[in-house]
C-alpha cells in the first residue's frame, strides 16, 4: 500500500511500446482533427447508402428507356440518363456497394497476406526475411496498375480477378510496414519475458506482436482502400473489371466517354462519385495516422 | 580443475560446467561467457555479481537457451536436475521455461505487454503449461497477486500495466514467474530499476517466497548490498569468467580476488564512520571484448599484477577456506611479493 504513493510518478514514464497511444488520447486527437471527422462522416454515409440505398432508388439500375437517352439532370432523372436511357442516379447508388466491395475485399486480402508475410519476416529475420522481402521488392518494382493489368490479363477479366490483382499489389506495402514495426516490437523486453515463460513462436507472434503493430496496419488499410477503389475503377474503365450492365463507376465513366461533348454529365458524375469516396478514405486515413502517431502532440 | 559443487553444503539443482557463449560479428568472435562454472544449491540463492559487460545476463539467458543470433552457446554443459538442457529440443525447452525455470527481468516498466491486463498476463503461464481454462486461470491469477502482496487482487487483475507503479509491476512479474511453481528462479537485476525503499520490499518478498515455496534463486546483480542481503553463495564474474566463487559470508569477511576487493572498496559504507576517506575506485576500464588481455583478464587493472599475470591465465582453484579463486597470488607459482595483502582495507 505504501507503493500507491508512487502511482503518479510511474505514469509519467514513457509508454512501454513506442507505437502505442492511449485510447482516450487517440479519440481526443481523432475528433479534433477536421479531416478525420469529415472523412469519417462521409465514410459512414457512404456505407449506409451502399447498404440501404438500392432499396429506395427510383428506377431499376438496368432498366433502359430509349425515348430518354442522354438526358440532362431533371426532376424525373435527378442526375440525368445515359446512352441507353438508364437513370444515372439509381446506377450510382447501386454501384456504391460494388465500389466498397472491391475496395474492402482487395484490402482485406492484401492486408492478410501482407501482414502475415511482414510479421514472419520481421520476427524470424535471416534467410526467411531476405527471401520474403526481396520478393516484395520485386512486386514493388512494378508500377501497380501495370502489375494489375498483367494479372487480369492472365486470369481473365472479371470483377473478382480485379480484386485479386489489386490485392496483390497492396501486399508489399503492408509487408514492409508490418516488418518494420515487428522489428521494433520484438526487441522489447516483454517479448523476451513471454519467451522465458515458454510461449511458442505462434503465440508470441499472434498474441503479443500483432496487437502491438495494429495501429500502422489500421492506418495503411484505410489509405489502401482509397487506392484500391481507384485502381479497380481504373481497370474497369479499361474494360477489364466489371462487365456490362453492372453499374460499376469506372465502367460507367468509360461508357460516358463517347458522349463527352453532347452529354458531359454521363462521364463526370461517376467520376465525381469516385473522387468523393476516395477523398473520404484518404481524409480519414490521414486523421487516423495523426491520431495514432505517438510523436504528434495535441 | 575444481568442481563447482565442492563448496556447496546442499544438493545442486543446477550445475553450469564450462559454459561458453559467444557472439559472432563479421570480423571477430566476442566471448561473452567464457568457461563459466558454478552450481546453484537447492532452496538457496546464488548471487552472480559483476559490472556491465561481464557476462552475467548472457549466462542467465544461456541457462534458458534464449540466446539470439548472432549469439550462440558453443560449449559446456548445463545440468538441471542432472540432465543437460543444452541437449534438449526446442519443444522440451518450452516446457521447462516458465514451468521449471522462470525468469524475472530488469525493467518492470517494459517487461509487461501494454495491451493486456495483468490478469491476462499471469493467466498466460497457467494456460501455456497447465492447460487451464481462462476462467480458472483468472482466479488463480488473483491468488498469485495476493501471494506477492498486492492489495485488492480481484480489482488489480483487471488493470493494465500502465495503471501500476514500478514496484507493483515488479510484483506482477514475480507473480508471473512463480505462477507454475518453478524450482529455479533467475532474477536478472530485479531491483535495479526501482527506488531504494521499493527495492527493499521486493527483496524481502523474494526471500519470503523462497522460504514458503522452497525454490532456488539465481540473483544477478551489480549491487553487492543486494548480495549481502539475499544470497547464500556468490560468483563474482569479470569479462566472461568467474573470478571468485564463495560462500557469501567469506566474500564479505575475507575477499580474496583483487577484483572482489576492488568492488568492496568502491562501496560506500553507512554503518561505520571512516572519517574523511575518499572512496577507492578500480583504476582503468573493462577492456574491449575483441581485444582481450592474454593473461589474467583483470591483470591490466590489478594493482598486484606481475609478469606472470600478464602472460598466463590462472585457473579457478580451491583456496584454503574451501572457496574457489582465479588468481595467481594464491598459487605456488606466484612470482610477486609473498607477503602481499590483498584484503579489503575498510571491511571490518
Amino acid at each position: 500500500m505504501r507503493e500507491e504513493i508512487n502511482t503518479g510518478a510511474a505514469q509519467i514514464k514513457a509508454a512501454p511500446n513506442p507505437t502505442l497511444v492511449k485510447l482516450s488520447t487517440f479519440w481526443r486527437k481523432l475528433t479534433s482533427s477536421k479531416s478525420a471527422v469529415v472523412g469519417g462522416i462521409l465514410i459512414i454515409a457512404i456505407i449506409l447508402i451502399a447498404l440501404i440505398g438500392p432499396y429506395f432508388v427510383p428506377y431499376s439500375p438496368s432498366a433502359t428507356d430509349t425515348a430518354n437517352r442522354l438526358n440532362g439532370p431533371s426532376l424525373a432523372h435527378w442526375l440525368g440518363t445515359d446512352n441507353y436511357g438508364r437513370d444515372i442516379f439509381s446506377r450510382i447508388i447501386d454501384g456504391m456497394s460494388i465500389t466498397l466491395y472491391v475496395g474492402f475485399s482487395a484490402v482485406l486480402i492484401g492486408m492478410t497476406v501482407g501482414v502475415f508475410l511482414g510479421i514472419i519476416s520481421g520476427y524470424y529475420g535471416g534467410k526467411i526475411d531476405t527471401i520474403i522481402m526481396r520478393f516484395m521488392d520485386i512486386l514493388l518494382a512494378f508500377p501497380g496498375i501495370l502489375l494489375a493489368l498483367a494479372i487480369v490479363a492472365v486470369l481473365g477479366s472479371s470483377l473478382n480477378n480485379v480484386i485479386i490483382a489489386v490485392a496483390v499489389f497492396s501486399v508489399p506495402v503492408f509487408a514492409r510496414i508490418v516488418r518494420g514495426s515487428t522489428l521494433s516490437v520484438k526487441k522489447l523486453e516483454y517479448i523476451d519475458a513471454v519467451k522465458a515463460l515458454g510461449a511458442s513462436d505462434a503465440r508470441i507472434i499472434f498474441k503479443h506482436i500483432l496487437p502491438n503493430v495494429a495501429s500502422p496496419i489500421i492506418v495503411q488499410a484505410t489509405l489502401s482502400i482509397a487506392t484500391s477503389i481507384l485502381s479497380a475503377s481504373g481497370l474497369s474503365f479499361l474494360g477489364l473489371g466489371a462487365q456490362p450492365p453492372m453499374p460499376e463507376w469506372g465502367a460507367m465513366l468509360a461508357d460516358g466517354r463517347n458522349y463527352m461533348y453532347d452529354a458531359p454529365h454521363v462521364a463526370t458524375i461517376p467520376g465525381i462519385a469516385i473522387v468523393i469516396v476516395v477523398l473520404a478514405f484518404n481524409l480519414f486515413g490521414d486523421g487516423l495516422r495523426d491520431a495514432l502517431d505517438p510523436k504528434m502532440k495535441n | 580443475m575444481v568442481k563447482a559443487t565442492d563448496i556447496l553444503d546442499q544438493e545442486p539443482i543446477l550445475e553450469v560446467k564450462d559454459l561458453q557463449t559467444s557472439f559472432f560479428t563479421d570480423k571477430f568472435e566476442v566471448k561473452a561467457v567464457d568457461g563459466v562454472n558454478f552450481a546453484v544449491p537447492k532452496g538457496k540463492t546464488l548471487g552472480i555479481v559483476g559490472e556491465s559487460g561481464s557476462g552475467k545476463s548472457i549466462t542467465s539467458l544461456s541457462i534458458l537457451r534464449l540466446i539470439q543470433n548472432p549469439g550462440k552457446i558453443i560449449g559446456g554443459e548445463i545440468l538441471f536436475k542432472g540432465e543437460n538442457i543444452l541437449k534438449k529440443s526446442e519443444a522440451e525447452m518450452r516446457k521447462i521455461r516458465g514451468n521449471e525455470i522462470s525468469m524475472i527481468f530488469q525493467e518492470p516498466m517494459t517487461s509487461l505487454n501494454p495491451v493486456y491486463t495483468v490478469g491476462q498476463q499471469i493467466s498466460e503461464s497457467f494456460m501455456i503449461h497447465q492447460n487451464m481454462s481462462k476462467k480458472e486461470a483468472m482466479k488463480r491469477s488473483a491468488e498469485m497477486l495476493e501471494l506477492v502482496g498486492i492489495p485488492s487482487p480481484k480489482q488489480r487483475v483487471k488493470q493494465y500495466p500502465h495503471e501500476l507503479s514500478g514496484g507493483m509491476r515488479q510484483r506482477v512479474m514475480i507473480a508471473i514467474a512463480l505462477a507454475c511453481d518453478p524450482e529455479l528462479l533467475i532474477a536478472d537485476e530485479p531491483t535495479t530499476a526501482l527506488d531504494v525503499t521499493i527495492q527493499a520490499q521486493i527483496l524481502e518478498l523474494m526471500k519470503d517466497l523462497q522460504d514458503r515455496l522452497g525454490m532456488s534463486i539465481i540473483m544477478i546483480t551489480h549491487d553487492l548490498g543486494v548480495v549481502a542481503e539475499t544470497c547464500d553463495y556468490v560468483a563474482v564474474m569479470y569479462m566472461g569468467k568467474v573470478v571468485e566463487y564463495a560462500k557469501v559470508r567469506d566474500v564479505f569477511k575475507n575477499p580474496k580476488h583483487p577484483y572482489t576487493v576492488g568492488l568492496l572498496n568502491s562501496l560506500p559504507r553507512h554503518d561505520i564512520d571512516l572519517g574523511d576517506v575518499e572512496l577507492q575506485v578500480i583504476e582503468g576500464s573493462v577492456p574491449s571484448p575483441d581485444n582481450l588481455p592474454k593473461g589474467c583478464r583483470f591483470a591490466p587493472r590489478c594493482p598486484f599484477a606481475t609478469e606472470l599475470c600478464h602472460e598466463k591465465l590462472p585457473d579457478l582453484e580451491q583456496s584454503d577456506n574451501g572457496n574457489q579463486i582465479r588468481c595467481w597470488i594464491y598459487t605456488d607459482e606466484w612470482d610477486g611479493d609473498q607477503e602481499v595483502d590483498v584484503s579489503a582495507k575498510r571491511t571490518t
